[in-house]
C-alpha cells in the first residue's frame, strides 16, 4: 500500500517540478495535467472513489482545456510557446513566497491531531456525500455556487463586448 | 407456457459466469480475482475490437448502399473480410513523424486516446451478471474517461507543428467542451430520478412495466425522451460523428488534428472514434433505453446481453443512418445551436424532471395531468426557442439546386 503511495507522490511531485523548470509551456500545461491525474489517483488510493472522478472530470477534463485554450489564444506563433527564463530577483522571491506557504502548511498539518487510521479503507457511498452536501454543509455550497455564478457572468459580460452577428442559423 | 421460461437466471443467463468460473474456479482467491480481471479485460478488448472492425464494414456498406453502390465487395465473401485486409494495410504502412514535430506528444495522443476511450467501456452494464467494474459513482468515472479523450485531440494538433492540425484541434476542442454541458446536463435527468450514480442501480430503476406493457423505461417519459434526444445530438458531437464531424472536414482542415498522422497511428484514432461511439451508445442504452431490460415481459427468456446488444446495435446503426443522410454544420452554427439551444432545453430539463419526481405520487386520476404537464415543459420551450433561434431569417434561396 506504501510503496503506491510513494510511486504516486513521485509522479505529483516529479511532474509539479517539471512543469514548473521546462520553458515549454503547452508541455509545462500537459505535465500539470498529469499531476492532477496524479492527485485523482491518491484520492483513488485513499478510497474517495466520488472526489477522485470529480477531480479527473474537472481539472483533466475542464480546468486544462481552458488553460490549453488561454495559451494558444494569446500565442501569436509556435515560437512563443517557449518562454525565456525569468530573473534571477523574481525567482528568490518566488522561492521565499512558496516557501512561506510551504511552511504554514506543513506547520497546521503538523499541529492537528488527526484521528488514528481505522482498520481498512473508509468509504463513503454517493448517497452520503450528497446528503452531507444538502443537509449539514448546504450553506458552504450555496456559497460556492454564488461564487462560481458570479464569476461566470463576469466572463461573460467581459467576452460580450463585440458586436453581435446576426448570420446563419442552426 | 412452463414456469421455466420466465424465470430470471436461466441457464442461458448464467452462461457467461459459469464459463468464467469454469475457467477460474480452482485458483486460490487474490490470483482468482486478478484472472477474472483479466478476463473481463480481455473480452472487452476482443468482443469491441471485432465489433469495430466490422462496424466499420458495416458503416462502409450501409453508406453505399444509400448512395446507391455496392461498397466493399472484393475481399472475401462480399468483402466481410475487408476490415482485416484494412487492419493488414495500417500495420505494414510507413509511420511518418514530421522533422519539426514532438516526438513523445505524436506518440503519446493516439496511444492516450484509445486507452481513455477503453477505459469508459469498463462501467457499462452489459448484462444482469455482466459488469466489468460496479462503481458506486460509476457515472462520474464514464464521463471522467471520456473527458480526457478531449486532451488527446490537443495533444495530436499540437505535435504535428501544422497550423491546419492545430487550428483543427482548436475547433475540436470548442466542439467537445460545448456539447459536453449538454450532454452531463441530459444525464443529470437519469441520476436525479434513479437516486443514484451506479449504471446497475440505474438499470434496475428502470424495470418492471407500467400498465403491464410499457416498460419503466426512462425514454417513455417526457423528460427521458427529451434528455434521450439532447444525449444522442451531444454524443453526436462528442465522438466527431457527422454532422458535427467538423474537425476532419476535409474540404477545410485536410484531415483536421490527423493531418500529420499515418499508418497504424491513424487507425488508432479512428478506432478510438468507434469505441467513443460504442461507449456512448452503450451510456445511452444504459441510461434511457432500460439498459439490458427486456421491452416485453414474454420476451424475458432471451438472456440480457442479447437485449443489450440489439439496443447497442440499434442505436449504432442510428448513427451511420444519420451520417449517410445529414450534410454538416458550419462551426458558427454547431456552437450555436450547442449554446442557445441544446443547453437552455437541458436545463429547463431539469425543471420537468424535478417537476415529475414530485408529483410522482399523484392519483391516478391526475396522471393523464401530469403528463400533459410534463410533455407541455418539454415542448413549449422546444419550439419557442426554436423560432427564437431561426426568427428572422429569410426563407433559404436555392441559388443552383432545385427547390
Amino acid at each position: 500500500m506504501n510503496l503506491t503511495l510513494l510511486l504516486l507522490g513521485l509522479v505529483i511531485l516529479a511532474s509539479s517540478a517539471m512543469a514548473l523548470s521546462l520553458r515549454n509551456i503547452v508541455r509545462s500545461v500537459l505535465l500539470l495535467v498529469l499531476s492532477w491525474f496524479g492527485i485523482a489517483a491518491f484520492y483513488l488510493w485513499a478510497g474517495a472513489e466520488f472526489a477522485a472522478f470529480a477531480q479527473a472530470l474537472v481539472y483533466g477534463g475542464a480546468v486544462s482545456m481552458v488553460v490549453l485554450f488561454a495559451v494558444l489564444l494569446t500565442g501569436r506563433s509556435h515560437s512563443d510557446a517557449e518562454v525565456p527564463p525569468p530573473p534571477k530577483g523574481r525567482l528568490v522571491w518566488a522561492l521565499v513566497a512558496g516557501g512561506a506557504a510551504a511552511g504554514i502548511i506543513a506547520a497546521t498539518a503538523i499541529r492537528t491531531p488527526f484521528a488514528a487510521a481505522t482498520n481498512g479503507v473508509p468509504s463513503l457511498p454517493v448517497r452520503d456525500l450528497g446528503l452531507l452536501l444538502m443537509g449539514p454543509q448546504l450553506a458552504a455550497l450555496l456559497v460556492t455556487g454564488a461564487l462560481l455564478t458570479a464569476a461566470l457572468l463576469g466572463a461573460v459580460v467581459i467576452a460580450a463586448g463585440t458586436k453581435d452577428d446576426k448570420e446563419g442559423a442552426p | 407456457m412452463s414456469a421455466g421460461v420466465f424465470e430470471m437466471d436461466s441457464w442461458l443467463e448464467r452462461l457467461p459466469i459459469t464459463a468464467r468460473d469454469l475457467l477460474t474456479g480452482y485458483l486460490p482467491d487474490p490470483w482468482r480475482w486478478i484472472a477474472q480481471s483479466v478476463i473481463a479485460i480481455v473480452v472487452i478488448l476482443g468482443v469491441f475490437g471485432t465489433l469495430f472492425a466490422f462496424l466499420t464494414l458495416a458503416e462502409r456498406k450501409i453508406l453505399g448502399r444509400i448512395q446507391n453502390r455496392p461498397g466493399p465487395n472484393r475481399v472475401g465473401w462480399a468483402g466481410i473480410l475487408q476490415p482485416f485486409a484494412d487492419a493488414i494495410k495500417m500495420l505494414t504502412k510507413e509511420d511518418i513523424v514530421p522533422r519539426t514535430a514532438d516526438p513523445v506528444l505524436h506518440y503519446l495522443a493516439p496511444v492516450a486516446l484509445v486507452s481513455f476511450s477503453l477505459l469508459s467501456l469498463a462501467v457499462i452494464p452489459y448484462g444482469r451478471h455482466l459488469v466489468p467494474l460496479d462503481l458506486d459513482s460509476g457515472v462520474l468515472y464514464f464521463f471522467a474517461a471520456s473527458a480526457s479523450s478531449e486532451l488527446s485531440v490537443f495533444m495530436a494538433g499540437w505535435a504535428g507543428r501544422n497550423k491546419y492540425a492545430l487550428l483543427a484541434a482548436m475547433r475540436a476542442l470548442a466542439q467537445l467542451i460545448s456539447y459536453e454541458l449538454p450532454l452531463l446536463l441530459s444525464v443529470v435527468p437519469v441520476v436525479m430520478i434513479a437516486g443514484t450514480l451506479s449504471p446497475s442501480g440505474i438499470v434496475a430503476a428502470q424495470s418492471g412495466w407500467r400498465i403491464g406493457i410499457i416498460p419503466h423505461w426512462n425514454i417513455v417519459t417526457p423528460w427521458g425522451f427529451a434528455g434521450f434526444a439532447i444525449f444522442m445530438v451531444a454524443a453526436l458531437a462528442e465522438a466527431n460523428r457527422s454532422p458535427f464531424d467538423l474537425p476532419e472536414a476535409e474540404s477545410e482542415l485536410i484531415a483536421g488534428h490527423l493531418t500529420e498522422y499515418s499508418g497504424f497511428k491513424y487507425a488508432l484514432f479512428f478506432m478510438a472514434e468507434y469505441f467513443a461511439m460504442i461507449a456512448l451508445s452503450g451510456m445511452a442504452v444504459t441510461l434511457f433505453l432500460g439498459g439490458w431490460q427486456a421491452p416485453f415481459e414474454v420476451l424475458q427468456f432471451i438472456p440480457s446481453y442479447a437485449w443489450f446488444a440489439i439496443k447497442l446495435l440499434a442505436l449504432l446503426l442510428g448513427f451511420i443512418w444519420i451520417r449517410a443522410t445529414l450534410p454538416r454544420l458550419r462551426i458558427d452554427q454547431l456552437m450555436r445551436l450547442a449554446w442557445k439551444f441544446m443547453v437552455p432545453l437541458a436545463l429547463i430539463n431539469l425543471v420537468t424532471v424535478a417537476f415529475w419526481h414530485l408529483s410522482a405520487g399523484w392519483a391516478t386520476g391526475a396522471q393523464p395531468l401530469r403528463w400533459a404537464l410534463a410533455l407541455a415543459l418539454v415542448a413549449v420551450p422546444f419550439v419557442l426557442i426554436g423560432r427564437r433561434l431561426t426568427s428572422g431569417l429569410a426563407p433559404r434561396i436555392y441559388r443552383y439546386a432545385a427547390p
